[in-house]
């Protein structure tokens, strides 16, 4: 499996990202992959990390969705490909179009930097199949821009065709019906605020991240078996 | 050459936290009949180019594709020679 980490200027939360995705992913060749590369070919995991890309100008998010591996992301993700956005990700991937809704400020302006207790609603997607049913996880957020939004319409939608996959706990944004992660309806773009790249180990306070990693693992191998026969 | 304002701000339907807060000041401050504060953003462009219809449907395109959000946010702009 090989694996590719975006970097954009601002960018923080890469060099995390490679270490989750190294110490998560038996086998998998990890790289990080600068902004202006335009060609995304032979990876089978793209990784959008948190942080601040372009100094959140404008908006967080707004500018980076037109650096030029974006548009590699978008034919990627048409392709198939395990595109993974977390936080400032997430904020991307939203301002791309490659998922519904936008990301605004946190309905209390606080930046919230905390352990959150998520429930996985949907553990029937590639990036969640290691979990049980409605289980909740402890997953760190980090954010100041995460309240999710989308109109009544959208929301519908998400409910349908199950692409809301977390939930939190207890609201720590404003999101609409607590919702902290969703996915394309395809099924191969996710975008979440927590971090599970932060969560990879026990020295860090929670390893319930590893199981999302191993989950696309898992739906790799099994996409790449099935290639093979 | 024309000199375009283009003004950026949140949905009507849209909860705007940092104008919710700002609110909440004036009203401590005493100004009791600030009924609501809604925040944007103001963006000065200089446009090379004589020709406003053109420079008007270049805008048109600036803001839906990268100015505005237009999932959270409304916009609108004047052109000033």
């Amino acid at each position: 499996m090989k694996v590719a980490v975006l970097v954009f200027p601002g960018s923080n939360c890469d060099w995390d990202c490679v270490h989750a995705a190294e110490e998560t992913l038996e086998g998998a060749t990890v790289e990080r992959v600068w902004h202006t590369t335009s060609d995304l070919t032979g990876y089978d995991l793209i990784i959008v990390p948190g942080g601040f890309s372009y100094g959140d100008y404008l908006r967080s998010g707004a500018i980076a969705r037109f650096a030029p591996v974006m548009s590699a992301v978008a034919k990627a993700a048409e392709d198939g490909v395990f595109v993974l956005g977390i936080c400032n990700g997430f904020q991307i991937l939203t301002e791309a179009g490659l998922l519904p809704g936008a990301l605004r400020r946190n309905a209390g302006l606080k930046f919230r930097c905390h352990y959150s207790n998520l429930r996985v609603t949907n553990n029937s997607t590639a990036f969640t199949s290691g979990y049980e049913a409605n289980e909740v996880i402890d997953i760190p957020i980090a954010h100041g821009e995460g309240n999710y939004y989308c109109d009544d319409e959208t929301l519908a939608q998400l409910k349908r065709n199950n692409q809301i996959v977390f939930t939190y706990e207890s609201n720590p944004n404003g999101s609409i019906e607590d919702i902290a992660g969703i996915m394309n309806t395809s099924g191969n773009v996710l975008g979440m605020m927590p971090h599970p790249e932060r969560a990879v180990s026990d020295l860090l306070g929670s390893k319930d991240g590893v199981r999302m990693f191993a989950s696309i693992m898992k739906a790799w191998r099994e996409r790449h078996a099935t290639n093979v026969n | 050459m024309f000199k375009a304002k283009v003004y950026v701000t949140t949905k009507a339907n849209v909860l705007d936290p940092q104008g919710a807060a700002v609110q909440q000041a004036l009203h401590t401050m005493g100004y009791g009949a600030v009924e609501e504060v809604r925040i944007g953003k103001y963006m000065e462009l200089t446009l090379n180019t004589n020709d406003r219809a053109e420079a008007e449907a270049e805008l048109e395109k600036m803001c839906k594709q990268l100015l505005a959000n237009t999932v959270v946010e409304d916009y609108r702009y004047e052109l000033e020679d």
